[in-house]
């Protein structure tokens, strides 16, 4: 997905990699509203990735965290 | 283990298996990032040491130059010992990998977690009235090992044989290859015995699942099969009480975090990513197998990597205040499970085991410092941490 300038707020959506995602589960334990495991152990985003403004500092958290950096952050 | 020579030059001749390396390997890691970031040794037969967390990162990214073949940094080369997927490279790796991918993730480790509780506070009664223990010996060996046991589904009984291949393996055959090879061939013989057994009457255990798993729709060979149980059984256990003692050496040795973390068990998540950080247990190796260059340091096919995610962790070009301990630090991309495609897939029960070893010990030993006079000595080898840790809990 492609983000554009923004000039307007607008909201927050996670992104993952998968192919640098390699199972750490930082993510999951950081912000759990946001991401989940499947059944290798790899994170998958819950639902389209939107972060409600409340999650916008766990989202945050868990990107910083990420040891692959693996995830990534969008503007709609 | 015979002693070594001495260092002349730690850009031209480092050993880590030297007494310097063993007791504090952190200076030497800040003087060569300084001046000289990926240093070399003609010991080992030769062999590279990057110290920057970027050439880290890079190699392990890079196993098409850097094999997992030879993933332990020995006087010679041995012949090559499977332990798949952790010895395996692309693309043999992907589906050995993918077999025990889901029998770790945190769902499959959270049934144990009772159970480690249960381990911690029974070893906990063991010696809490003395008002002391060997932290290393009597707590922080105990608990992977008999989680290890339990897992593999094999006797807790046989702890002190595992403890000793793990010595034999790791610390003693680093300069005795007879060793090495007689050990790999005593645990083959034991799990050859352990797989057989579960052909007749399959259980529950990890054996009995991989004897059942299937790469491609084929089951895997002896040979994959009793590689890769070893690698469980060596994976698992010296690491894991490598990084749970150097916890305990922290907490005995700061009294400020220690009693913080008391007051405040809402730290423990970052406390634990803190110390894996910065007492990062897991050395391991690579093989260069095609000539490349990284960091502009030119490697030649043949040679060895030691490939120090320890040292990558205290690279203060990728944690700011590296040096220091910080246990409320909330950013901590710290690559203490490995980088790339061998991420430590036991990764999520090692954090389990140390979380909930702390915790118990905490809730019940909060206030303890090193025996006065103690002496605390460190593993020598692939993988760091106390060995000897006296502790006193008046």
């Amino acid at each position: 997905m492609t983000t554009s300038a923004q000039t307007h707020a607008s909201a927050l959506r996670v992104e993952i990699d998968a192919a640098r995602c390699q199972g750490h589960g930082r993510c999951v334990a950081l912000a759990p509203e946001l991401f989940a495991l499947d059944a290798l152990g790899n994170a998958v985003i819950l639902g389209d990735g939107a972060v409600p403004p409340d999650l916008e500092a766990k989202a945050r958290l868990a990107k910083v965290n990420c040891p692959e950096f693996a995830i990534r952050f969008a503007r709609d | 283990m015979t002693a070594r020579p001495p260092v002349t030059d730690w850009a031209t001749d480092f050993d880590h298996m030297h007494e310097s390396w063993i007791e504090n390997p952190y200076p030497i890691w800040d003087d060569l990032r300084q001046r000289c970031p990926i240093a070399h040794t003609d010991r080992f037969e030769g062999a590279y040491l990057p110290v920057r967390y970027a050439d880290v990162r890079e190699i392990a990214y890079d196993p098409e130059h850097f094999s997992s073949r030879r993933i332990v940094l020995r006087d010679e080369r041995l012949p090559l010992v499977p332990f798949p997927p952790i010895t395996s490279d692309p693309p043999q790796h992907r589906g050995q990998r993918a077999v025990l991918l889901p029998l770790f993730t945190p769902a499959a480790i959270a049934p144990y977690e009772a159970k480690v509780r249960e381990l911690c506070r029974g070893l906990i009664d063991g010696f809490i009235d003395a008002g002391a223990c060997d932290g290393a010996a009597h707590y922080a060996q105990e608990i992977p090992a008999v989680v290890t046991a339990m897992m593999l589904g094999i006797s807790a009984a046989d702890g002190d044989m595992f403890r000793r291949w793990l010595n034999d393996l790791l610390v003693l055959g680093t300069d005795d290859p007879e060793l090495v090879m007689r050990t790999h061939a005593e645990m083959a013989g034991f799990f050859m015995a352990e797989v057989a057994k579960r052909r007749a009457r399959p259980g529950q255990d990890l054996i009995s699942r991989l004897i059942e798993a299937r790469i491609d729709g084929a089951p895997m060979s002896d040979v994959e099969l009793v590689g890769m149980v070893r690698l469980l059984l060596i994976a698992g256990i010296d690491t894991t009480w490598s990084a749970l003692g150097s916890c305990l050496w922290h907490l005995a040795t700061h009294a400020e975090d220690r009693r913080r973390l008391v007051a405040d068990p809402s730290l423990m998540p970052t406390a634990v990513e803190e110390f894996l950080r910065a007492y990062s247990p897991v050395t391991i190796a690579r093989e260069v197998v095609a000539e490349t260059e990284i960091g502009g340091c030119p490697f030649k096919a043949g040679e060895m990597v030691l490939l120090s995610f320890a040292a990558a962790n205290r690279d203060p070009a990728a944690f700011p205040d590296a040096d220091k301990v910080l246990i409320d630090r909330a950013e901590n991309r710290h690559a203490a499970f490995g980088l790339g495609i061998h991420r430590c897939i036991g990764s999520h029960l090692a954090r389990m085991e140390l979380t909930v070893a702390l915790e118990e010990w905490l809730r019940r030993i909060p206030e303890f410092t090193l025996a006065p006079g103690a002496v605390v000595t460190w593993a020598a080898g692939a993988v760091r941490g106390p060995r000897q840790l006296p502790l006193v809990f008046p």
